[in-house]
């Protein structure tokens, strides 16, 4: 496998049953590349981008992340798991923690820093996403906006590699959605890499590097934003771009 | 007619004889609580597990336990199983049998507390690389046990009450005691009564301890707020 490469999709298949919900996936992500994932409902896009950490199972193929391959072993999943960085469309911030302690928890338990400087390491995630005021709230006393932000700062805690956003913004009123997209935004600027399910095609064309389009459970369209919005060539992408943007 | 002793029913709430069948009660209905609680933990997570050996050998328990008498359960272990050979005295047996068959209740209880908590939690969780305990002691039962509270305090009421079957191996707590006491005087009237009121004391003070266990732990409130 290329250095370069941090993820690799190798004819990746899963069913639901008799549902075939991820179709012969190819995809080969680089160190510092920016994707963006998007296609119809029921398509697969969060299936893709949770079976990267093991959250679900596939049945056929080959997912390679970070030269670990993601099997159903356990121990090798908990530790390429600390790599991988996920955010959720509903935050799934433990309720019973403060914020502060919502960002330290895994660097404590997991990683086994002290806590003092578990709690320094997330002050300074809280600071990038603008709200180390709110550190010692409980997430039920923030906006969703806010949760959603603290939810980023949680997962940088643990110095991932990756970060996998499942359509991060879905959950929010419109009014939130821009605080929540720029935080990525940020992220995306410093570099990381980054596998985002949305359907916030702005934002899409601003951070992607490349767009992956998916449509039953397959990969039809893949393309960098400009050719993907102004030239598609493909003709389900297009009946898609002309729902979505009206 | 006898009538109703009224001085008579008075004197036996200064009885020594009473009130230490009500410790007796007392402590038989806290440590088979205590340790349900322990084995009902490892009854729910066996039912919970992906192993359907252990799902099935859990469900079996429940199945034998919660499908029986208290009553049955509790002769079958004191006077039953010298049969076999195997032999346990009267506050073991008592113990033992409380135990088992209230695991069995708690058991279901505490996995329908965790069955309350939303998957997301447990999810993310894992993805932040928390190993499987991990996430079953800090993040899914302290969320669990909130929802948990109101039916475990419906179990201590219930335990507290059934404690008193164990009279019939002779168990020297309130209800027997209470008996014992009648056999004198065959006050049944005032002695029972008297036993009565003394349980009703008990379970309403644990309604107000119940009650402050769900306002500390704001079991009124939504436990989890999903956007």
């Amino acid at each position: 496998m290329d250095r370069r490469t941090i993820i690799q999709f190798e004819k990746v298949n899963k069913w639901y049953g008799t549902f075939h919900a991820l179709q012969d996936i190819d995809l080969t992500v680089k160190r510092g590349e920016r994707i963006v994932i998007c296609g119809p409902s029921g398509s697969g896009k969060s299936t893709l981008i949770r079976c990267i950490n093991g959250l679900e199972e596939y049945q056929k193929g080959r997912i390679v992340v970070d030269d670990v391959e993601i099997t159903s072993n356990r121990k090798q999943l908990h530790v390429i798991r600390q790599e991988i960085g996920m955010v959720f469309q509903q935050f799934n911030l433990f309720p019973h923690m403060t914020v502060l302690e919502n960002c330290t928890f895994a660097p404590i338990w997991v990683k086994k820093i002290s806590k003092s400087a578990a709690a320094e390491l997330a002050m300074r995630y809280l600071e990038r996403v603008r709200i180390p005021e709110q550190s010692h709230k409980y997430p039920s006393q923030l906006s969703g906006g806010q949760q959603q932000r603290v939810a980023i700062a949680r997962s940088l805690c643990m110095s991932p590699k990756v970060m996998l956003f499942d359509e991060p913004t879905s959950a929010l009123d419109p009014e939130m959605i821009k605080e929540v997209l720029e935080t990525i935004v940020d992220l995306a600027n410093e570099g990381m890499t980054m596998l985002c399910v949305t359907h916030e095609m702005g934002f899409a064309r601003e951070v992607a590097n490349r767009i992956v389009f998916l449509d039953r459970g397959q990969i039809v369209d893949m393309n960098v934003p400009l050719e993907f919005f102004n030239n598609p060539t493909n003709e389900r992408t297009r009946v898609f771009l002309q729902q979505i943007l009206r | 007619m006898k009538g109703f002793d009224f001085a008579g029913f008075l004197s036996y709430f200064g009885n020594g004889f009473l009130w230490k069948g009500l410790l007796v009660t007392l402590w038989l209905t806290a440590i088979p609580m205590v340790l349900g609680l322990v084995l009902g933990t490892f009854i729910a997570l066996m039912r919970m597990s992906k192993s359907r050996a252990l799902e099935n050998l859990a469900l079996f328990y429940i199945w034998i336990f919660r499908g029986t008498p208290l009553l049955i359960q509790l002769v079958i272990v004191f006077t039953g199983l010298p049969q076999l050979g195997i032999r346990f005295g009267v506050v073991t047996s008592a113990l033992l049998t409380l135990t088992l068959n209230e695991t069995a209740y708690l058991s279901e209880i505490i996995r329908s507390g965790f069955m309350g908590v939303p998957a997301g939690q447990r999810e993310a969780a894992i993805s932040l690389g928390c190993p499987p305990w991990l996430v079953i002691w800090k993040v899914l039962l302290p969320q669990a046990f909130r929802l948990m509270i109101p039916p475990l305090g419906n179990s201590v009421n219930g335990l507290l009450k059934a404690t008193s079957i164990t009279s019939v191996i002779s168990m020297e707590e309130l209800m027997r005691r209470s008996q014992m006491l009648m056999q004198e005087k065959f006050d049944v009237l005032e002695v029972f009564s008297c036993a009565a009121v003394l349980y009703l004391m008990m379970t309403t003070v644990w309604g107000l301890i119940q009650r402050q266990l769900e306002i500390h732990f704001h079991c009124e409130s939504v436990p989890v707020t999903e956007a």
